[in-house]
């Protein structure tokens, strides 16, 4: 309290850290990877119901370069992994991801010669989304918990 | 040009041959696709990659782009990003089991794929379907046509620039959505149709609801007639776009909303009515343009069409049974399994092998899905489980027209032609 | 089996076993659907026949069925559509197991072109005279037909890469 009274009116202390995360954390845009079913509970998950806004992750950015948190809604094809892989590698420094739906975790129902077995097999994963497809709620639980995740992290306390 | 030439210089990361084989698609005896002339780079043919994942594709298609300026000279498309292979999996499922897969074939209208599949079982092995289960199952089929044009309608129209759509056509949506929720359980992949009838019956609330949309949604479309019918901007960017001519359309086998925008009234609901649909009235809309603005007529109306459809089935919903109670040919109903020792059996038969039909029968069905002819082919051996089941898919069908289509548009009108044939990746792919 | 044709199935079976004596196999019905079989090498002038004289102008599909005999394994089946008459109609040709080769029909119908390249994708069959013929679902690099009924639900390990883990660079 020392310094905030003599610096006066207009003035707080806190951590970096806490001040980046706090920032980081309440605008996580996503980077849609809408594959499949999934991909349309994500907009609906974007649209007028359940509204997305409301956590600071409307800004849907179909760019990499601009995004935070991946969202791979569907089963991941192994065509189709290469293209994945190579836009996670796109994306810059911090990145989420969550694994939206059975098919992105596990594979799920489609058990099949084409299907990856969970995109953690080349993405790391930071949140899984049960359901097939899971309502948009709980893609919005699933934000929370990485909001959660972001605001624990000690990121500049680490690079000093 | 020597195609070596092209491997030389293609600094793909992966799948080296399959890239190489796509580029050189593009070459005919007219083009070669050259690398990059360092002398003049005005005289070079320029080649764009667009997708798989492009906001505007509709999911992951890719497309590649010849261009000359700004002008299409040729498509090659690229398909197969979401396949998994449905149809060898159905071959090791039984009939009931496969349903849930076919929920995300086309999964911006399920209950239709439900039926599909259900109709098909019904015919190969000769089930007998209630009245009611019918009519019910014309409801969820049409309320599914509107759940599938409104996000046509949301996407195709943010496409083209205006955003405000998405968030009306969604909101309505959601509507359909919650009807889907009372209705089956299930905000979207529904598996609601059973073979032999429904899972069950329409609810009291579900049915306020339906009663409710119906009255009011056509209310919302005449709004948004209003603001697009005399949209100038709408208007340039969809009259005379991604002409299809009807002879064309027939020939490159263009199926649903998009044949009948380039001029042929084939819909199967009138061409072979299916569950009952020769009981009820209504129109087939079809348009003679064949460009996009044509393909947004016939949806809007199509919409109309099944509002309209829904209030017959809702007057003329009979009473009674909602599935078969053959117990050989359908799932008891959860009474029975519950409190008698035949019905739990029955479940546990069904469950483990389901519905024989006969070996060696073949048979085809298809139904009027939002986006064209969905018709499943089935043969039996015998046993539980197809030997074959094909989906002959209407989005893989109309993705096909794009390679046609595209040629000689310019490259800005894409995204909008993409939106007007309205493709689902899931279904094309299976 | 006593057969139920219609006016246009009928005419179709006079006409194929008049003009085609040579090609036309057989004639039978399951469900209410009427395939024919004829023999493969005729099948480009059995469509062009149909087409123009008997109105089946609309082609709804191609497929393969792996039929997993030692003779005549493999099997694909045209689904043909009169708009006029309204009718479906399947036509059949029975390929053998080594070297699965047919005359492509994109000639007829050019909807043909994709539905060709997704039997040849998923079971081998060749198609002579196509315009585009690659495959459609899986890569090239993949080796195998997983329609196949010898190839597994799961797939063969290792024949289909997964991206590296490493980051790339750029």
């Amino acid at each position: 309290m020392g310094i905030e009274s003599a610096l006066g009116d207009g003035y707080f202390t806190t951590q970096i850290d806490s001040l980046t995360n706090w920032a980081r954390s309440n605008a996580a845009w996503p980077m849609p990877m809408g594959l499949a079913c999934c991909a349309i509970e994500m907009m609906a998950f974007a649209g007028p119901k359940y509204d997305a806004a409301r956590f600071g992750s409307e800004v849907m950015r179909f760019s990499p370069r601009q995004s935070d948190v991946m969202i791979v809604a569907g089963w991941v094809n192994y065509k189709m992994a290469h293209a994945i892989r190579r836009i996670w590698d796109q994306m810059p420094d911090p990145k989420w991801c969550i694994a939206m739906g059975a098919c992105a975790s596990t594979g799920g129902m489609h058990r099949c010669y084409g299907v990856v077995q969970g995109c953690d097999n080349f993405l790391p994963v930071d949140a899984y989304v049960s359901g097939c497809p899971p309502r948009p709620d709980a893609l919005l639980h699933a934000l929370m918990k990485i909001q959660d995740k972001i605001r624990t992290e000690h990121s500049v306390m680490l690079d000093t | 040009m020597d195609t070596k030439h092209i491997s030389d210089q293609l600094d793909s990361k992966f799948f080296k041959e399959h890239q190489e084989k796509l580029y050189q698609a593009l070459e005919d005896k007219h083009t070669t696709v050259e690398m990059m002339d360092q002398d003049d780079p005005l005289h070079t043919k320029m080649v764009l990659n667009m997708g798989p994942q492009h906001p505007a594709t509709h999911g992951v298609l890719r497309l590649i782009l010849q261009l000359d300026g700004e002008l299409i000279e040729k498509v090659k498309v690229d398909v197969g990003y979401l396949h998994r292979g449905v149809e060898k999996i159905a071959e090791n499922k039984t009939y009931q089991e496969f349903m849930p897969y076919t929920d995300r074939m086309d999964y911006l209208s399920p209950y239709a794929n439900n039926v599909a599949l259900c109709t098909a079982v019904e015919k190969i092995a000769n089930v007998e379907v209630p009245e009611r289960a019918h009519y019910i199952r014309m409801i969820g089929c049409e309320l599914s046509r509107i759940s599938s044009h409104l996000i046509w309608l949301g996407t195709m129209i943010m496409d083209a620039g205006a955003v405000s759509y998405f968030i009306w056509a969604f909101r309505e949506r959601e509507k359909v959505l919650d009807i889907y929720d009372q209705l089956t359980g299930h905000r979207f992949t529904v598996s609601h149709a059973r073979i032999g009838g429904v899972a069950n019956d329409i609810t009291d609330t579900a049915m306020a609801m339906i009663k409710d949309f119906a009255d009011k949604f056509p209310q919302e479309l005449k709004d948004w007639h209003k603001t697009l019918d005399r949209n100038r901007i709408f208007f340039d960017r969809n009259r005379g776009v991604g002409v299809l001519e009807t002879e064309d359309a027939l020939e490159s086998g263009a199926t649903g909303p998009t044949l009948r925008g380039s001029g042929y009234a084939y819909d199967v609901r009138t061409f072979e009515p299916y569950a009952r649909y020769d009981e009820v009235e209504f129109e087939v809309p079809t348009r003679l343009e064949g460009d996009n603005l044509a393909r947004y007529y016939v949806r809007m109306e199509e919409m109309h069409e099944s509002i309209r459809i829904i209030r017959q089935c809702l007057d003329k919903l009979p009473k009674g049974p909602v599935r078969t109670d053959n117990a050989k040919q359908a799932y008891p109903s959860k009474d029975e399994v519950y409190y008698s020792m035949e019905g739990m059996i029955h479940d546990f038969m069904m469950t483990d092998t389901g519905i024989c039909p006969p070996e060696g029968a073949e048979a085809y069905h298809a139904v009027e899905a939002a986006k064209g002819e969905l018709g499943y082919y089935i043969q039996s051996d015998g046993s539980g489980h197809p030997w074959r089941l094909k989906i002959n898919s209407p989005s893989f069908k109309n993705i096909q027209i794009l390679e046609q289509i595209l040629d000689g548009e310019m490259v800005a009108d894409t995204v909008v032609i993409i939106g007007g044939v309205d493709p689902v990746m899931g279904e094309c792919d299976k | 089996m006593d057969l139920e044709l219609s006016e246009t199935q009928q005419a179709v079976v006079d006409g194929l076993s008049g003009d085609f004596t040579d090609a036309f196999i057989e004639v039978y019905q399951s469900s209410g659907d009427t395939f024919i079989r004829v023999e493969s090498e005729a099948i480009v002038d059995i469509c062009r026949y149909l087409k123009d004289e008997h109105h089946f102008i609309y082609l709804s599909d191609v497929f393969g069925i792996d039929r997993f005999t030692s003779r005549e394994r493999f099997e694909v089946v045209y689904n043909i559509i009169s708009l006029r008459a309204r009718e479906h109609l399947f036509i059949k040709v029975r390929l053998p197991e080594e070297n699965p080769v047919v005359e492509s029909i994109t000639g007829v119908w050019k909807s043909a072109n994709w539905m060709e390249r997704e039997v040849y994708d998923m079971f081998g069959v060749e198609f002579t005279n196509h315009p585009d013929f690659r495959r459609i679902f899986m890569p090239e690099d993949f080796d195998y037909f997983p329609l196949r009924k010898e190839f597994p639900l799961l797939g063969i390990p290792g024949s289909i890469d997964l991206p590296s883990t490493t980051p790339d660079p750029e």
